[in-house]
């Protein structure tokens, strides 16, 4: 194979970069924008960001939407991995088909279904909507996404860890937090931060569900760009932008040297022999 | 036939007609859907005993292992053990311990945590587990790797910290499920003793599965040989080579010649089998085969002499032929030589000097003989 780029791959690696990440750049690029105007560029200016923090409508929506995150993808990664260990340990109860493809369907399902079926069923219990509401609905979608990624995992695991620790005379329960679960933490991580990116960045879903008082930052976004588009917005858009991608590049670069730390241990072992 | 008793006559006990077996198979069935993998098995293994379950994959070796675990409850008939019947025993509850042929080492662990993984669920004290662990360590030679993990040992360090892990709790039985495996061979042959010195030295029931059948004659006092789900034959590793009860079995172990005819005479032990156009083999050992019975006789390579000069006039069974084919092996070769009938016999020569005088090569004439008490008469 030929390493270096021809001329068509290099055209398309930049036109594929670009349609990602332009509009990503035009919104970061106009955040410190001097003017108040979003399409005119008058000067280079951190103004906005500095007017976003005595902005309480928005801290107090970013608050909200941070405490919603957590507890919701906490509590989904706890039911999404007992639903993943149902499903792949125990694989003769009846009825798993129908349960795998309840469990998946929220991952098809379209958002505006989800938030309306949810909706009408707080109306009908008449539980009121706010900051509750909104949580249990982001458990309900982010949960499956939690199972699908514990459960590829699980699946890799090799069942005789758990077999060799019952074997060792660990019960189920023990079996499973001092196996089972360190094995799998990683996966579970993930899951984690998946839900709670999930629920960071979901609109639909949360303004069916949400009530007064519990506006999180997206739905907060969303009114105020409807009375138009301000550098503030964008500035707040920053942020968020910051904030995710330093996330997904601290994971990323802390698994990569575990490889590598683990790639060099198992060499050094082989060399050793024994 | 011709009694073997003499290898190993120290420890028999299973033909101690007042021993109590220790581990006992009463009619076990097990059953995946409509797969039996193991068909109404019964088998008796005795206290102290280096017991190997050999067979093909898919033979049921490692099913009766895991019942005994109790990683699968049998479909029908009970399981022993020390006079206490195991059903309905979750695996956390039995006292025995098993070796994985994945060795399953806790890949979070430590060597030393791996070790006294066991003994804590036992709630042993801190400082006793530290004591269990170091003589365990000292015992499969790792002391110096207490502190490392799985993954920064070698194949067979691994294979000692699981073997050490499954040791640790002191198990009424051991279980080793393929447990040389993955290990090249020359370090399979070097563990191979080191087994079986350990299962002396620490006086414990071990009960091994293999599909390899030179690890099983190694190792095993006793091997009982599967297929289908069925024992072919429960003996010592001698009388299952020399002594076989089936062709099965005969051609499962080693490498074996078959003529299959019929009994035509029978003088004493030994009688004249009728085969192929008008020939006879005189066979010694012919048990209760009887006149006009249909028989193999089975007799192994080694036990077949090849010469290029025609054996004197009297000689016991002596067929001609040309020599087919030479594989040189250094300590033997063996001799394909192709009968004047068609049939092609194997015959094993241990090469024990150096310089051949008397070369065969292809082609050649040679003459082969075998005692008639060589071989063994098969009536199954």
């Amino acid at each position: 194979m030929n390493n270096g780029l021809s001329r068509f791959n290099l055209v398309s690696l930049v036109a594929g970069f670009a349609f990602l990440y332009l509009p990503i750049l035009l919104l970061v690029v106009y955040s410190f924008n001097e003017s108040r105007l979003v399409t005119v560029w008058s000067g280079f200016s951190t103004k906005w960001y500095v007017e976003l923090f005595s902005n309480q409508g928005l801290i107090d929506a970013a608050w909200v939407t941070f405490r919603v995150a957590l507890i919701s993808a906490s509590v989904a990664t706890v039911l999404g991995t007992m639903a993943a260990i149902t499903l792949t340990r125990h694989l003769r109860f009846r009825g798993r088909v129908l349960f795998t493809g309840m469990v998946f369907a929220p991952l098809v399902m379209p958002e505006v279904i989800t938030g309306l079926s949810l909706l009408l069923l707080f109306v009908a219990v008449g539980l009121d909507r706010g900051f509750l509401t909104v949580t249990l609905a982001h458990i309900t979608f982010s949960m499956c996404f939690v199972a699908v990624v514990v459960q590829s995992r699980l699946l890799t695991l090799d069942r005789s860890l758990e077999e060799a620790a019952m074997d060792l005379g660990a019960t189920p329960v023990r079996t499973f937090f001092q196996v089972t679960l360190p094995v799998i933490l990683p996966a579970v991580i993930s899951g984690w931060m998946l839900a709670f990116t999930l629920s960071l960045d979901d609109l639909v879903i949360a303004s069916f569900t949400s009530g007064p008082g519990a506006t999180t930052l997206p739905m907060k976004i969303y009114s105020q760009v409807r009375l138009g588009v301000t550098p503030e917005i964008n500035a707040v858009c920053t942020i968020l932008i910051a904030v995710v991608t330093t996330g997904v590049i601290a994971a990323s670069l802390l698994n990569k040297q575990r490889e590598i730390q683990r790639a060099r241990d198992e060499q050094a072992a082989r060399q050793e022999g024994g | 036939m011709k009694s073997l008793g003499s290898i190993r006559k120290s420890f028999a006990p299973w033909n101690d007609p007042a021993a109590t077996p220790y581990i006992r198979f009463e009619n076990v069935t097990k059953k995946f859907g409509d797969f039996v993998a193991v068909n109404d098995l019964s088998l008796d293994i005795y206290e102290r005993e280096f017991f190997a379950l050999l067979g093909a994959s898919g033979c049921g070796k490692t099913t009766l292992l895991r019942m005994l675990a109790g990683f699968e409850e049998p479909s029908a008939g009970q399981i022993f053990l020390d006079g206490q019947n195991l059903s309905g025993i979750p695996p956390y509850r039995r006292p025995v311990n098993m070796m994985f042929q994945s060795y399953a080492l806790f890949p979070h662990m430590t060597v030393e945590a791996n070790i006294g993984f066991g003994l804590k669920q036992d709630r042993m004290p801190r400082d006793q587990i530290a004591a269990r662990v170091a003589e365990m360590l000292k015992l499969v030679k790792l002391e110096q790797f207490a502190k490392r993990k799985p993954h920064q040992l070698s194949g067979g360090q691994r294979q000692r910290v699981a073997l050490a892990r499954s040791l640790a709790k002191r198990p009424k039985v051991l279980l080793l499920d393929e447990p040389l495996g993955a290990l090249d061979k020359k370090l399979r042959e070097e563990t191979q003793f080191e087994l079986t010195d350990l299962q002396q030295e620490l006086g414990l029931t071990f009960l091994v599965v293999t599909h390899d059948q030179e690890e099983a004659m190694t190792m095993a006092d006793r091997i009982a040989i599967l297929d289908k789900g069925k024992v072919m034959q429960v003996a010592t590793p001698a009388e299952t080579y020399e002594a076989p009860v089936s062709r099965f079995v005969a051609e499962f172990v080693g490498s074996v010649n078959l003529f299959d005819g019929s009994v035509s005479a029978r003088e004493g032990s030994v009688a004249s089998i009728a085969y192929g156009d008008g020939l006879t083999i005189a066979a010694d050992n012919a048990g209760d085969a009887a006149v006009g019975d249909q028989v193999a006789f089975a007799i192994r390579p080694e036990k077949v002499r090849v010469a290029s000069r025609k054996p004197e006039a009297g000689a016991d069974n002596v067929m001609s032929g040309e020599v087919w084919d030479i594989a040189y092996l250094g300590d033997m070769t063996i001799y394909h030589v192709k009968l004047d009938d068609g049939r092609v016999i194997k015959s094993a020569m241990l090469n024990s000097s150096r310089l051949v005088d008397d070369p065969l090569t292809w082609d050649d004439r040679a003459w082969i003989t075998f005692a008639p008490d060589a071989g063994v008469v098969l009536t199954r």
